[in-house]
């Protein structure tokens, strides 16, 4: 049963990509003013979970349901979504600003000027990520820690109602993980639903309040602590390091 | 000396040629921007080499020749991104099979006829002093009406442009608006067709465009500057081309692409001054 406590519920849900299936019977609910940390290996599904539930790819079968409804019938602004920096062509003429005031894009119509409290969003966006003083600096001179930095920026500055990362931690340094962390803890702590997808799955209990398992199928889920002694997350961990290993 | 300068603007004809050279260089750059960044340089190629299915159509028909191209270019325009998002192939070869077996269909129907009478070089090359007032209005019209479009959806366009993903996650609907940006871009092509043809129709979606990417870092600038060069590259060409007595067309696209190197090489010194300091 959905209850109004329910962000985001998924059922059952089965994603494929032509004859590759993605997902295979995925269901996780989370609740207002809750993390999600989603961890396992390549290719397990983490992202195209992430994609589902921003409306970007179709369930074969099962639903995804965001504030009560397909996330595709939400209203525009809704639903922020964050991939990883390699997403776009950061030599796109922009600025640092100019892609922050993107996130106040959905919800203004054609007429509407970009109001002072539009500026005033897009201000408070860049603050918090403590991006400010590189404002008018144009995207391609920025660091893949500052690029990331940006895209959260601009889903702060959307001010939406649910809030997805993907991977905001790769690549990073230690710094500005920890000023993310603090930054989507105090998001969640405000009653925004956050959900995550990780490679890095130390101090997992410090960002999440739920952690989800994930290899097509959902191998463990509950808070950080139960899913540590249950064991399927061992078998995950050393796979990950392995990766990483394998990376350097 | 002054009226010799002043000479091009003494016929009639001539006069709807600079109009007709301000309305289409004013648009194809602008369009152009979005070329440019969204990496769509073939299509401006593709879809008028399409086009030409429609005109051969329109002959056969006897039916105006923008009427065909028109339909022609706006269905392609839709089929190249149907193909694209349904079928999950790469848009330069949706649009390259897609181009080419318009343009085939166009020459299949013309060698079918015996005595074939239509003047389709100046659909290859464009003939823009054969601007009739007509052809004025149409262009005009239709030039409104992308620059219109280009109002309502200067966000999303500019949004879905830098990053489509997040911009459909945010309910802003990527996939409407590159539909109607082809559309756009269809429309914009059939105005160029006539006074710069088939052949050169892609050189001003790009190069003014391109020219002024070079020069600038932020959106609007960009699309602005791009604007000036196109205005510049269509309006000097044509002047240029009367007293050259070249083709106007030719001299449009020569002129476009001696700015865009001229572009290229502020840049260069740019680039070496601000490593030097």
């Amino acid at each position: 049963m959905t209850e109004a406590s329910d962000a985001v519920v998924v059922s059952d849900l089965v994603v494929r990509y032509d004859r590759t299936v993605a997902l295979d019977g995925a269901s996780v609910t989370v609740r207002f003013g809750e993390a999600l940390g989603i961890v396992g290996p390549n290719g397990s599904g983490k992202s195209t979970l992430l994609k589902t539930i921003a409306g970007l790819l179709q369930p074969a079968s099962g639903s995804v349901n965001v504030l009560g409804m397909p996330p595709k019938r939400l209203p525009p602004g809704t639903i922020a979504y964050v991939p990883q920096i390699e997403a776009v062509d950061w030599s796109f003429p922009a600025s640092v600003w100019d892609v922050v005031a993107m996130g106040r894009f959905p919800r203004l119509r054609f007429w509407t000027t970009f109001s002072r409290a539009d500026r005033a969003a897009v201000e408070h966006a860049l603050v918090s990520v403590g991006m400010a003083n590189l404002r008018d600096r144009h995207i391609s001179q920025l660091s893949g820690g500052q690029q990331q930095r940006v895209f959260v920026a601009r889903a702060i500055a959307q001010e939406p109602r649910l809030l997805l990362l993907d991977e905001p931690t790769t690549g990073v340094d230690a710094a500005t993980e920890e000023s993310l962390r603090v930054l989507v803890r105090s998001l969640v702590d405000a009653g925004l639903p956050v959900l995550m997808t990780t490679h890095d799955l130390d101090r997992v209990e410090q960002w999440f309040d739920k952690l989800l398992v994930l290899d097509r199928r959902v191998l463990a889920y509950g808070t950080p602590n139960e899913v540590v002694e249950s064991g399927s997350y061992a078998s995950i961990r050393e796979h990950a390091h392995t990766h990483r290993h394998m990376r350097t | 000396m002054i009226d010799a300068l002043l000479a091009p603007f003494q016929y009639e004809f001539m006069q709807r040629a600079f109009v007709a050279a301000l309305a289409v260089g004013l648009l194809c750059s602008t369009m152009g921007t979005y070329v440019v960044l969204r990496k769509l340089s073939f299509i401006g190629d593709g879809i008028a080499h399409a086009s030409f299915a429609g005109i051969v159509i329109a002959y056969l028909r006897g039916v105006d020749y923008y009427v065909g191209a028109a339909i022609v270019a706006v269905v392609t325009a839709l089929g190249i991104g149907f193909v694209h998002r349904r079928g999950r192939i790469s848009l330069d070869t949706t649009i390259g099979v897609l181009f080419t077996g318009a343009f085939a269909l166009g020459v299949f129907l013309m060698s079918r006829q015996k005595n074939y009478a239509v003047d389709l070089q100046s659909f290859l090359f464009g003939d823009i002093l054969g601007v009739g007032a007509n052809d004025l209005w149409l262009i005009l019209g239709l030039g409104i009406a992308v620059g219109i479009a280009t109002i309502v959806l200067f966000r999303g366009l500019l949004y879905t442009s830098f990053d489509p993903v997040v911009a459909d996650a945010s309910g802003l609907h990527s996939g409407r608006i590159e539909y109607a940006l082809l559309v756009m871009l269809a429309l914009t092509i059939i105005v160029a067709l006539q006074s710069v043809g088939i052949v050169l129709v892609a050189a001003l979606l790009v190069t003014p465009a391109a020219a002024a990417y070079q020069l600038t870092s932020r959106f609007a600038p960009m699309m602005a500057l791009a604007a000036a060069l196109g205005v510049t590259s269509t309006v000097g060409g044509l002047y240029l081309s009367y007293f050259l007595r070249g083709s106007s067309g030719a001299t449009i696209v020569l002129l476009a692409t001696v700015i865009f190197f001229g572009a290229l090489g502020i840049k260069q010194v740019r680039t070496f001054s601000a490593r030097r300091a």
